[in-house]
């Protein structure tokens, strides 16, 4: 079988209980892949082990069981090569918007002078919109312009991936959407391979090429993978118009409000975690 | 709080300083003993004070201003072992004070930063650190007369024990809160132990680090003032329990207000370096 360019093999998770109980499973048996410059989306209620396999991903975390590989390759630890957008933008709070970027882009190019990096920021800076709040330490920024700096420290490394842990989930509704338009124009530009964690129906539809739709914890299992077949480009003003996108939403909004919870305790027959079905709700029957 | 009016402040404080200093002079003028009547002959053997069986009064303000001029005119002054000028005495007290604190913080802060590092080392430590931390650090003395044998280290050694454990305690602590998102960023950066330590966990804790630095320097210089009056010889401390045995009080009250001005001084230096290390949220 051709392995993806991500290839999530089997992986497992448990935490030990208290008084040598028997280990609780978050999750298990979860198999998918990531195509090179694919978007995918994994969407899910909280606790089902979603910012864990994220965090595997990343090489932050450590699976129980099972592996990923990355481009032929198992993972062992974090990388450069995989960039992590953090919910809580986990900006270092005592240097500047600038050098939260040149500390990343440092530490791509240990050897770059003062003057690359200065010139590799402005860069980023400029491609996020963040020229008037270059010089303001984190504190003094807003939600919004925190996690713009979060983004270009993420992309000033040039990743090969991109992790998004709900990156947007503490935004209010406006800057959310400014951002989702950007950061869907900036992976569409350099072509990056993304994976993102959301619970936003609307979020995944206009980003994602893929949707993989999680089962309440423990033991959550990818249940169906859903195939976003609204044409690209989209953006935030017209995807809800493009035909097929009221039956993509209810599809997705059905599954979290009532067959999530379902399949958690019996998955139909034959269901194989190997081979998770894909469906593709946007195209007339 | 409401934010208070600064100059309000200071003119409420300089009020209070002078009803203060009213007060006191005029509870001087009115403790001055009247003259008994003595046998001459024995006033002149025993001195003019004891003859009449009065102690030595408590100097008024206007003395004890008096002295302290007289200590600014000329603070470095050596006139043999006892006498020494109060600028003199303070070098020896800070010189103790600083070598004592320095070889402290250079322990400290890297061993704090070890066991903040290690849960293991953490709890294989503390119950060291938590006996030894409340023992007053005069108990010490003994011992390290006894094993240094030189009088003027072994105080060295006293400001070394007192002022270890809140940079140890405070170092060890700040970086074992230092935020799991921060380090997060360093390892997917691919950071060295090295670069981590220093661009992420040191910049993180410095704070912390600097209140422990704030809180030991404060009990470094309590302490040198005891430490002094046991070891003698020179020192601050030694000056005030030397000017007991001359009853002078008023030198008492200088070296007191010295005292106090020192400590008030070494405290904002590191108010200062706290601030410029601190950040916000």
């Amino acid at each position: 079988m051709r392995r993806a360019f991500v290839s999530v093999e089997g992986i497992a998770r448990r935490f030990p209980t208290t008084r040598g109980g028997p280990a609780q499973t978050v999750f298990e048996n979860v198999w998918f892949g990531i195509e090179e410059g694919e978007f995918v989306c994994l969407i899910g209620h909280s606790g089902c082990g979603k910012t864990t396999i994220l965090n595997i991903l990343a090489g932050l975390d450590r699976a129980s069981e099972g592996g990923v590989v990355v481009a032929g390759r198992e993972i062992e630890g974090p990388s450069l090569d995989r960039a992590v957008i953090f919910q809580s933008h986990a900006l270092l709070p005592w240097l500047t918007a600038e050098e939260n970027i040149a500390f990343a882009v440092r530490s791509r190019h240990p050897g770059w002078s003062r003057a690359q990096v200065a010139e590799e920021c402005q860069r980023w800076i400029d491609l996020v919109g963040l020229s008037s709040a270059a010089g303001k330490k984190p504190a003094q920024l807003s939600g919004g312009m925190k996690q713009r700096v979060g983004i270009a420290r993420a992309l000033s490394v040039r990743p090969k991936i991109l992790l998004m842990d709900e990156p947007f989930s503490a935004l209010d509704a406006l800057t959310r959407g400014v951002l989702q338009d950007e950061v869907n124009r900036i992976v569409a530009e350099t072509k990056l391979t993304a994976f993102m964690i959301t619970h936003d129906v609307d979020e995944a539809i206009l980003l994602a090429d893929r949707i993989l739709l999680m089962t309440n914890g423990p033991n959550a299992k990818i249940a169906e993978v859903v195939v976003n077949t609204l044409p690209r480009p989209r953006t935030r003003h017209d995807v809800h118009h493009l035909p097929g996108y009221a039956e993509l939403r209810n599809y997705i909004l059905d599954f979290l409000v009532d067959r999530s919870k379902r399949l958690a305790e019996t998955m139909p027959s034959g269901w194989d975690p190997r081979r998770i079905p894909e469906v593709r709700p946007a195209v007339p029957a | 709080m409401r934010a208070a009016r600064p100059l309000a402040s200071l003119a409420l404080s300089a009020l209070l300083l002078v009803l203060f200093v009213g007060i006191w002079q005029l509870a001087s003028l009115g403790s001055r003993v009247g003259n008994a009547v003595v046998d001459p002959e024995y006033a002149a053997l025993v001195g003019a004070a004891a003859a009449t069986g009065g102690q030595t009064p408590f100097p008024s303000p206007v003395e004890v201003g008096a002295r302290i001029l007289e200590h600014l005119a000329d603070p470095f002054y050596v006139r043999g072992t006892n006498d020494q000028g109060i600028g003199v005495q303070l070098a020896y007290s800070l010189g103790r004070v600083l070598a004592g604190y320095g070889i402290a913080a250079l322990v400290a802060i890297p061993l704090g930063f070890v066991i903040g590092m290690s849960p293991l080392l953490y709890g294989a430590l503390n119950p060291f650190i938590q006996v030894l931390r409340p023992i007053s650090p005069l108990a010490w003395m003994p011992l390290a007369l006894y094993t240094i044998k030189d009088s003027a280290v072994s105080s060295i050694f006293v400001i070394f024990i007192c002022s270890i454990w809140p940079m140890l305690i405070n170092t060890a602590f700040g970086v074992a809160s230092v935020r799991r998102e921060w380090l997060n960023v360093a390892r997917t950066l691919e950071c060295s132990t090295w670069r981590t330590a220093f661009c992420v966990i040191l910049p993180a804790a410095a704070p912390t680090i600097m209140t422990g630095m704030r809180i030991s320097i404060g009990i470094a210089w309590l302490v040198i003032v005891a430490a002094e009056m046991l070891v003698g010889g020179t020192g601050i401390g030694y000056f005030v329990w030397n000017q007991w045995n001359n009853l002078s009080l008023a030198d008492i009250l200088t070296a007191i207000l010295v005292i106090g001005l020192v400590g008030m001084a070494l405290d904002q230096l590191l108010a200062v370096a706290t601030r410029a290390v601190s950040y916000q949220e």
